[in-house]
């Protein structure tokens, strides 16, 4: 299940919001059709993200894939711990797999996202 | 497009949840557990696969051995009957057609086995090499379910089953017998640096022994495998792949096949070029790579030294054995130096790598006979319940 508390965009990713501090990552429908991830790539602290651009690199045994921010802003923190243990994305994605923390520029944009229930919702008709 | 065709065990692939994606052609299972899980499976146990897309091409008639000889570099005069050898096929410029398999059932009569995504260009570029040889030759492909069982357990495993001693059967030999009752061509080849078979069977009895071998070896951990560690198994055991390290664009001499080319032996097509290669010297070589960087070096990506770029990744991925991001690349043959240095450009940015030897994986014979003697108990008492006669029959 993806968690109630987060919000969701069309490219799979998700953000959490704890003040003006976002938390973003890939949902668990993410790292199941990537497959085993093998390698990831993120932006150094400080250093800023847009919002519809990517910011960093998922690979799995099979596939190389862009992580697009569905919000702008200045890197915070970043789960260095995934850098060493990528499977993590696989094993915990809402958890230990999270990739970076941001300090938002504008907290709006995160209101086209969708929520939990609108996800599902989007998976389904996604497949079929 | 057409539509994807589908090999007979399909519906096994679908029951089974396998994430399923076209390749050249066909829909095909890419994974069922995933592809790392899938890969130490082979690696440690053995798995089953699907490979029943390879294309199958009979050549037969009195001048079959010179017509397979004309189209192929490796030496098939040397094969005795039941036989095998792997060769590439060559353009008259040294491009390769395909690398293929080619068995040997006698001098009359040749089973040539060809990558799926090329069995509709190889079969036309045969029909067009008969000339005046007197041989029919005929593309048989949908005449076969093909399944490999791979892997240092796929004896012990399949023995019980089978109405020859496949101990005796030796790398890159054949035989026909019966597995599970099934007649079956069974080929002790494969595509992952494993010991292990390779089953060719008609389709109608492709599921019922896709079924029997996975019951059967489930208590030692067989699980079906997935064009995706497929791929990583191959390329952790430096075995080429036709689009990624050879190609029309490439020569057999360049992607270190030449122990295949047999440039002694009379005429064949790409002879001459190839001669020529030989003596000027390749102008590339394909190298292993390590990353010594962070990063995974992809199909296609530039190799640079210096700036300067001097070639391009032909495979590359995690390796799930060795536990590293290696790769296979193509680069100017005078900086083909052991342990030097080079860049791969990873999205825009060069990320180094060491080369190294292409063979990253070889099996280990002691290894092997460790997990087989674990295994051994359990050939008994299948022994019994199948019965002696027939495994030894």
């Amino acid at each position: 299940m993806n968690p109630i508390e987060l919000k969701y965009t069309k490219e799979h990713d998700y953000a959490l919001v704890e003040g003006n501090i976002v938390t973003l990552g890939i949902t668990d429908h993410a790292q199941e059709s990537l497959g085993d991830v093998v390698f990831v790539e993120l932006p150094e602290e400080g250093a800023g993200v847009v919002s519809g651009k990517s910011y960093g690199t998922v690979e799995s045994v099979k596939a190389v894939s862009d992580i697009v921010a569905a919000i702008s802003g200045k890197v915070v923190a970043v789960n260095t711990q995934v850098l060493d243990t990528p499977e993590l994305l696989n094993s915990d994605p809402y958890g230990e797999g999270w990739l970076i923390k941001l300090e938002a520029d504008d907290l709006s944009s995160l209101e086209s996202m969708m929520t939990a229930v609108e996800y599902e919702t989007f998976l389904a008709s996604e497949e079929h | 497009m057409a539509e994807a065709k589908r090999t007979p065990l399909y519906e096994e692939h679908k029951a089974s949840k396998a994430k399923l994606i076209d390749f050249g052609g066909w829909e095909m299972p890419v994974q069922y557990a995933g592809v790392i899980e899938e890969h130490q499976t082979v690696r440690t146990k053995a798995g089953l696969f699907d490979v029943s897309h390879m294309g199958e091409i009979n050549v037969y008639g009195k001048e079959a051995l010179g017509f397979v000889q004309n189209l192929i570099t490796n030496d098939a005069s040397r094969l005795g009957d039941g036989e095998i050898l792997y060769s590439p096929m060559c353009y008259p410029d040294g491009g390769v057609v395909d690398d293929l398999l080619v068995y040997r059932y006698d001098s009359e009569h040749f089973f040539l086995v060809v990558n799926a995504s090329n069995t509709d260009k190889d079969y036309t570029w045969m029909l067009g090499q008969v000339g005046n040889f007197e041989v029919r030759v005929d593309n048989v492909t949908d005449r076969y379910a093909q399944l490999a069982l791979q892997g240092p357990l796929a004896e012990v495993i399949l023995q019980p089953i089978s109405n020859i001693d496949l101990s005796k059967l030796n790398y890159y030999t054949f035989r026909y017998g019966e597995i599970d009752g099934v007649p079956s061509l069974i080929s002790r080849t494969g595509y992952t640096g494993e010991d292990g078979f390779e089953i060719y069977v008609s389709p109608e009895y492709g599921r019922q022994l896709w079924r029997k071998i996975l019951e059967i070896g489930a208590p030692e951990g067989v699980q079906p495998i997935g064009l995706g560690a497929r791929d990583t198994l191959r390329f952790e055991a430096g075995l080429p792949l036709y689009g990624n390290e050879l190609g029309a664009e490439i020569s057999p001499l360049e992607a270190g096949l030449g122990s295949f080319v047999k440039l002694n032996k009379a005429e064949f097509v790409g002879k001459v070029a190839l001669e020529a290669q030989k003596e000027q010297g390749v102008p590339r070589k394909l190298v292993g790579l390590e990353m010594i960087g962070r990063g995974i070096a992809r199909s296609h990506y530039p190799l640079q030294k210096n700036g300067e770029e001097i070639g391009f990744i032909t495979s590359g991925s995690f390796s799930p054995t060795l536990n590293k991001n290696i790769a296979l690349g193509l680069i100017r043959a005078d900086l083909a130096v052991q342990g030097d240095m080079l860049d791969v450009l990873i999205r825009g940015k060069t990320v180094q790598a060491k080369i190294i030897p292409t063979l990253f994986y070889k099996r280990s014979r002691v290894e092997e006979q460790v997990a087989k003697s674990v295994v051994r108990k359990l050939e008994v008492k299948y022994h019994t319940s199948y019965g002696s006669s027939l495994v030894h029959a």
